[in-house]
């Protein structure tokens, strides 16, 4: 604790200094003020090394600022814990308790970066030409070890995450100088208009800034221009929100981060904008030189606002290395925080010295037309540089300079990541030797740096004209607006010599292109030497522009590199696409609220409490209902479950609960010709009360559906279907009356969850509901098979159908759903005298194999026509068209022989075959010739009995095929496709 | 993520929305045809990188069916109901 | 393999030594020839196999791949690497198990590390359709020999740690399936790979050359193609070019009952190891891998409502995969996306692929490989083998055109129904 807070300076920066905090990191105890992030705080305190690199675990600390700064990366511990997170922009709070990634046993001393020793025979590449001995697989685990950050949470945070809509007429992204500007042109002309920014606070790189703006500090222009946008109410402002991904439709994705601390972790926003007004600015470009990612090597802006903002000294003797102009503002934020500048190392030779550093700098050392080579470190710190400059004569010389800080700056790259994303072009400008929008596709305009323009000035007007534009494509007169004048050092005339790097990359150093990755100018040479010289070859070959920060700091030196190499303009070499998002964003805010319930919502019927109160095992029924599969008794056995419920049914009465089935209601005159041609069978004729089974096929001849359909009245038809199949049944009758057949006169409502559906069936089932208080006739002469009826049972509003999926007498009763539990509950109660047996899915499917009826999730796999099915028989031949009829006649033209439902029984009738096995010949290498759809134990029959498809097999009864199960052959016995009743007197009492 | 004008609601998130694939002829044009004119109604997809003229339905909507043409290359909707 | 130079451990200690200089480009960048024997379009994985076994399985070798831009730029480069056998019809499972075997000795074939992880393949089921679905792939599978294997649910845990814990799981696993010898392999590496065996057999990479023409003789058959970069003569032209094959197939007025759909696929943040296994939830519509570098590598279903050309992910697909992955998943909820990109996938009308001679002589076609990353090996070696002898080969004979005119699909939806 003593050395707490050893770098931060006397006075300065925007901290609350009255409010300390304490904080954790790596398991001591820190402390730091509001005000801090991470970074900073951690920099006051004279921490150096915050983490190891991606490759060779190199020690890393500081070195960019706000998202830039991909070498700062934590994990923050707590209810919410994180990986991956960036020190430079992590908000520092009270009880804070981060620690290093990526290094073991400590980022002190990690034996991951042996691989470092080991990297003169691991060049780029090396995996592509080695480890394939005994397999890749053996060497995964080393490897997979070694790579990775951050460690994965082991349980969901405490936090939630919300996702909302937004629409708007303007959004501004960034809120910088150009960005606050042009938000203002467009608020006070009336426009709805959001503006958003990745920093917690807004004001861009103003905030570090020296420059006034109308003869006030910046910081103080910033707030008062805030102020002002927040005091309108069609505006929106969203700070510590990133623009993350710039989708089609002019819709912009915004994850605003902690806007309910701890609880809310963070929000999505998704605007679509009429205009969008990017004014992301520029991140400014480090220089490729050996050993350029030491602790102590960092961004001139980074220095800038750690003086600044954090009012902390990042070093105590810097050497400044620059290509460009914009380099030397910081020669006063130096003399603020009293570091001594060893000298100027400036790549060009055409410097006017006087200008640029003016008298109180004069006897700094200043080196023209030199570089720095390579950094010389003691521990895990810089503690020097050699420089490569020439002397007067031209003659080469190389150097020496003692320091503990190294100020970058290769220039600045326009954030045109969005833009791109937005499908807009970009273009090498040779001006700022960086890219910048060219033609934007989509609703887009750029302001400020993003441009080019490095002036705060220059970036105020751009602001202001971009705004009057982009009001204007939406109709909307800008308000006028003064732009304010800027003074003392704005950077009117910026002016950058491309420098790429220091070594063309001819020997083997470290000196990184690419920090997120550990991508070395070496890596890039030998990539073009071996042929990788198209840009997304050279991409994926050595992964530059792939790592944690997409390229931002990476991609644009990585093009000089490669144009030097290929002796051609950068602009020849192209640009990959940077893809969404722009900076890492969470799942969980991608996901929004679109978490738990609401991800494949279950159905339930009004039944299923009673269901679950009484031993229910729910099973997924299709179409997301659930429904009971048996009802397991104390001390009972699956099975036994479902050969009582069987028995039940088949000796006296069972009820179950049918409410999922899929049912539509079509009315309109045209509706028999619908059915007429929905289904391959002839619906002509049908009477009111009268019913009739169908198959549905689809356009291509195979079976899609079946279900019955009944006459309810003249005017009115109710449509059944498969549970499962419901809703593409919907979908594809929509779709034929919409546009296959707009003529028609039908309407169809989907009403499958109107009704409740309590089933009674069994060879008592009349008997039972005869003593129901109701007024229907349930005689089989007044109700006979296949009809419906309306009436009342004890107060009840129910509509009956005869219908059997079970093979016995059978009554679907139908009532509306707020009555369902009611219903079911009285025709339990009514059934005791009968021993009413509740029956779930489990039993339902033995009887109907026992029956021989369709399952569609069974029997039918997408490539069956109702002949295989056996159904030739409901293939009209007297109609012209239904759906499929020509798709079938010419399969089977071509293809007579195919294969055909038929019954099975085991040769061992204790045998269970598991559903699926295939029946194949003895030979393994022949093609097999069908599948066992369905195999149970039937209590009738007291034997196993299943289903299947069987090529030719209807010509087969009788013959013995074999059933593969787990690879095991089984005998059985072709037989007819029906083992119970084939008759159907049962169903039809 | 797109917005579509919905002849009846007006413009509406693409969630709410089902494309139905692009406009055809009418079935009813094939169904006495050849085999091959058959099997051509039921294949042709009309596989474009460029303009398409397809079906929609404001499906978790009004459940209003209408045609827009639609860039398949950029998803870019040209524009609304050509019918209505 | 004849290669001029060899790729090992020991190679690789001889060019530490030399600073690494001696490395020479992995294949070369020829001028195109006036003529070759069979011109290939489309330098993705297919093209650059089937250039390969034509040369190395058939002995031609005077063989151009045309490729409009930069080989490996389309799904070859943007798929999620996944390679298995695990599917319903025998014709499937044994042309893809027939792939899968030739991935696992590619490497040392190709003298290329093509990085395949077989990790197995774990499907968490959470309905029983996708369970019986399962089952029966398993079955028919175990029937010829090839190893799949139903899980319980204690089983899926124990294969993956980290799924959402029984108490608070919402949607419960009712059982898993797994094939050990699926996994991952590294993409590029794949079509590296091939380019480089195709070129030390000879075999031309022509880049950056677009196809703008078919020329056919009065017979009809194909007899030229201009190209960007000039006329190259060949009677025999394959195109396998992902996506764009109705396009080029429309060149000779052939139509070719494909449709292409948008399917995306997005990378996180590198972390630690977490998975050790390839996660396939089909009733979530997402799968996942965590990669060597410590990305979770993730995919979720294709958009199959609208054609699709566009280059990128759609958003509201994106918001569901992520709702599926977090499902299975809760505490990844603060992982982070890192970058995620988006493709065209091109689907036959019954959705398996086809390798087919056509009615214009001369012309042949691999097209409808979605999915087909894990088919890139059987694939290029079943199209070589079409193309040099003029017959389907055993494997593929499945896959040819004519299915097409006798409507007997090959439909590998399981057991579901196409709709639409």
């Amino acid at each position: 604790m003593s050395r707490a807070n050893s770098k931060r300076l006397e006075f300065g920066g925007y901290i609350d200094r009255t409010q300390s905090l304490q904080f954790k990191f790596n398991g001591r105890d820190y402390v730091g003020f509001q005000g801090d992030t991470l970074a900073s705080a951690l920099m006051a305190n004279g921490v150096n090394v915050l983490s190891r690199s991606f490759k060779y675990h190199r020690p890393r600390g500081i070195q960019n600022r706000g998202y830039a700064d991909v070498t700062s990366l934590i994990q923050i511990a707590g209810i919410n814990e994180s990986p991956n997170i960036l020190a430079s922009v992590q908000p520092l709070y009270e009880g804070l308790e981060a620690s290093s990634v990526n290094c073991w046993p400590s980022v002190s001393f990690d034996i991951g970066s042996i691989f470092g020793a080991f990297s003169p025979i691991l060049p780029v590449g090396f995996y592509y030409k080695t480890f394939m001995w005994p397999n890749w697989h053996a060497f995964e685990p080393l490897i997979r070890r070694a790579a990775g950050f951050g460690k994965a949470p082991r349980r969901a945070p405490a936090g939630q995450f919300l996702s909302r809509f937004d629409h708007c007429d303007i959004l501004v992204i960034g809120a910088g100088p150009a960005g606050l500007m042009a938000a203002l042109t467009a608020a006070k002309s009336g426009a709805r208009t959001m503006i958003v920014d990745e920093m917690t606070q807004p004001g861009g790189s103003l905030l570090y800034s020296k420059s006034e703006l109308e003869g006030r500090f910046a910081i103080d222009w910033i707030a008062r221009t805030v102020d002002e946008l927040k005091s309108m109410d069609h505006v929106t402002c969203l700070w510590n929100s990133t623009a993350w991904g710039y989708q089609e439709g002019n819709m912009v994705c915004v994850s605003e981060r902690a806007p309910i601390p701890e609880e809310l972790i963070s929000r999505n926003w998704k605007i679509w904008a009429k205009q969008v007004i990017l004014a992301t600015g520029a991140i400014e470009r480090p220089i490729v030189f050996e050993n350029n990612d030491v602790p102590g090597v960092m961004l001139c802006s980074a220095v800038m606002e750690a003086v600044q903002t954090y009012g902390v000294a990042p070093g105590t003797r810097a050497v400044l290395f620059t290509n460009n102009s914009s380099a030397y503002e910081i020669l006063p934020y130096l003399r603020a925080a009293d570091i001594e500048l060893a000298a100027i190392v400036d790549t060009r030779s055409d410097v006017e010295l006087d200008t640029v550093i003016g008298k109180d700098n004069s006897s700094v050392e200043v080196l023209l037309g030199a570089s720095i080579q390579l950094v010389i470190r003691a521990g895990k710190r810089v503690k020097g540089v050699v420089v490569h400059a020439q002397d007067s004569s031209g003659k080469e010389k190389k150097g020496k300079i003692e320091c503990d800080l190294v100020c970058v700056s290769g220039g600045w790259n326009p954030s045109v990541h969005l833009f791109s994303q937005s499908r807009g072009t970009l273009r090498y400008d040779d001006n700022i030797a960086s890219f910048v929008p060219d033609q934007a596709v989509q609703a887009t305009h750029c302001a400020g740096a993003i441009t080019g323009e490095m002036s705060v000035a220059g970036c105020l007007k751009s602001a202001v004209n971009t705004g009057s534009k982009a009001l204007s494509r939406i109709g909307i007169q800008a308000a006028p607006i003064s732009i304010p004048e800027v003074s003392n050092g704005d950077h009117t005339d910026y002016q950058v010599d491309p420098f790429w790097s220091s070594t063309a990359g001819y020997k083997r150093v470290k000196a990184f292109v690419d920090f997120a990755g550990d991508v070395t100018v070496f890596d890039l040479k030998l990539a073009i030497q071996e042929g990788f010289d198209e840009i997304e070859h050279l991409k994926r070959y050595t992964t530059t522009g792939m790592g944690l920060d997409q390229g931002k700091t990476a991609n644009v030196n990585a093009i000089g590199i490669i144009a030097f190499h290929l002796d051609c303009h950068p602009s020849e070499v192209g640009t990959t696409t940077f893809r969404p998002p722009y900076t890492p964003v969470e799942f969980g805010s991608i996901a929004g609220s679109q978490t738990g319930d609401v991800v494949l919502p279950y159905r339930h019927t009004p039944m299923t409490d009673w269901h679950r109160a009484h031993g229910a095992v729910m099973y997924e029924a299709g179409a997301r209902w659930r429904r009971p599969g048996y009802y397991q008794m104390e001390g009972e056995s699956m099975n036994e479950a479902i050969n009582r419920e069987c028995y039940a049914v088949r000796n006296h009465v069972g009820i179950y609960d049918g409410s999922p089935l899929g049912k539509f209601i079509i009315r309109g005159e045209d509706t028999e010709k619908l059915l007429n041609l929905i289904y391959t069978n002839s619906f002509s004729g049908l009477k009111p009360g009268q019913g009739k089974y169908g198959l549905m096929l689809n356009e291509e001849g195979l079976v899609f559906d079946d279900g019955v359909t009944f006459r309810i009245d003249d005017d009115q038809y109710l449509l059944s279907c498969s549970t499962g199949g419901a809703p593409a049944v919907e979908r594809k009758l929509d779709k034929f009356i919409n546009v296959e057949c707009p003529e028609l006169n039908v309407i169809i409502t989907p009403v499958t969850s109107q009704w409740a559906n309590a089933t009674v069936c069994g060879p008592l089932a009349r008997q039972m509901l005869q003593s129901t208080e109701s007024d229907i006739d349930w005689s089989r002469e007044v109700l006979p098979f296949m009809h419906v009826v309306e009436g009342i049972i004890a107060g009840m509003p129910v509509r009956v159908f005869r219908v059997s999926f079970t093979g016995e007498l059978s009554y679907e009763i139908n009532t509306p759903s707020r009555y369902g539990l009611k219903l079911w509950r009285y025709l339990i109660e009514v059934g005791q005298n009968w021993d009413i047996c509740p029956v779930g899915s489990e039993a339902n499917h033995v009887l109907r194999v026992e029956k021989g009826f369709l399952s569609l999730a069974h029997e039918v796999d997408g490539i069956v026509d109702p002949i295989d099915l056996g159904h030739g028989w409901m293939v009209s031949r007297n109609k012209n068209d239904f759906i499929g009829k020509r798709s079938m006649e010419i399969r089977r033209q071509s293809q007579p022989i195919r294969q055909e439902l038929i019954g099975l029984l085991p040769k061992d009738s204790n045998q269970l075959i598991s559903e699926g096995a295939p029946i194949a010949p003895e030979d393994k290498q022949a093609l097999s010739e069908g599948f066992v759809s369905a195999c149970v134990w039937s209590g009738v029959l007291e034997r196993t009995i299943a289903l299947g498809l069987l090529t030719d097999g209807r010509s087969r009864i009788g013959e013995t095929v074999l059933a593969w199960d787990q690879g095991e052959p089984l005998s059985l016995e072709v037989t007819r496709p029906i083992f119970y009743d084939a008759e159907g007197i049962r169903l039809r009492m | 993520m797109l917005l579509i004008h919905c002849p009846w609601c007006g413009l509406r998130a693409e969630t709410e929305f089902r494309c139905a694939g692009p406009v055809k002829p009418p079935r009813s044009e094939f169904i006495d045809k050849s085999d091959e004119a058959w099997l051509e109604y039921l294949y042709q997809a009309d596989n474009r990188r460029g303009i398409l003229e397809e079906y929609w339905c404001h499906e978790k909507g009004c459940g209003e069916w209408f045609k827009l043409r639609r860039d398949t290359a950029t998803h870019e909707i040209m524009d609304g109901d050509t019918d209505s | 393999m004849r290669s001029d130079q060899r790729y090992s451990i020991f190679t690789l200690i001889g060019g530490a030594v030399r600073a690494h200089r001696n490395w020479k480009p992995a294949w070369r960048n020829p001028q195109p020839k006036k003529q070759y024997d069979v011109v290939i379009v489309g330098g993705g994985g297919h093209g650059l196999a089937t250039a390969y076994y034509l040369a190395k399985n058939h002995g031609i070798h005077n063989v151009a791949v045309v490729e409009r831009n930069w080989i490996g730029g389309g799904n070859s480069g943007r798929n999620t690497a996944v390679v298995r056998s695990n599917y319903l019809r025998d014709i499937s499972i044994q042309f893809f198990d027939k792939s899968l075997q030739l991935y696992e000795g590619l490497s040392r074939e190709l003298n290329y590390n093509i990085m395949l992880s077989q990790r197995s393949e774990v499907d968490v089921l959470l309905t029983t359709v996708s369970m019986r679905n399962m089952r029966r792939r398993a079955l028919n599978m175990n029937r010829l020999g090839i190893e799949f294997q139903m899980l319980t649910p204690d089983q899926v845990r124990q294969r993956i740690p980290i799924l959402a814990p029984m108490e608070n799981c919402r949607l419960p696993i009712l059982g898993g399936s797994v094939q050990e010898r699926a996994g991952i392999a590294r993409h590029d590496a794949i079509v590296w790979g091939y380019a480089r065996g195709a070129d030390s057999y000879g075999v031309d990479i022509i880049q950056n050359a677009e196809v703008t023409a078919i020329r056919r003789g009065e017979d009809g058959a194909v007899t030229a193609i201009e190209t960007s970069r000039g006329r190259i003569k060949t009677n025999k032209l394959a195109i396998a070019t992902g996506n764009e094959n109705a396009a080029v197939a429309s060149l000779v007025d052939l139509r070719l009952p494909l449709r292409c759909y948008n399917l995306q696929a997005f990378v996180s943040e590198p972390i630690k190891p977490v998975l050790d296994v390839v996660v396939n939830c089909p009733d979530l519509g997402v799968y996942l891998s965590h990669s060597d570098k410590g990305e979770l590598v993730i995919g979720g279903a294709t958009d199959a409502q609208q054609i699709s050309f566009r280059k990128g992910g759609k958003f509201p697909m994106l918001e569901d995969t992520v709702s599926g992955l977090l499902e299975l998943f809760p505490s990844f909820r603060r992982l982070k996306l890192m970058r995620q990109w988006g493709g065209a996938l091109e689907f036959a009308q019954d959705g398996s692929p086809i390798v087919s001679a056509t009615e214009v002589k001369g012309f042949y076609v691999s097209a409808g490989w979605w999915g087909g990353f894990k088919a890139i090996p059987a694939g290029g070696m079943t199209f070589a083998h079409l193309i040099a002898r003029d017959e389907p080969h055993p494997l593929a004979a499945g896959y040819g055109m004519e299915r097409f005119s006798t409507l007997n699909y090959l439909l590998e939806g399981g057991t579901t129904v196409p709709t639409d």
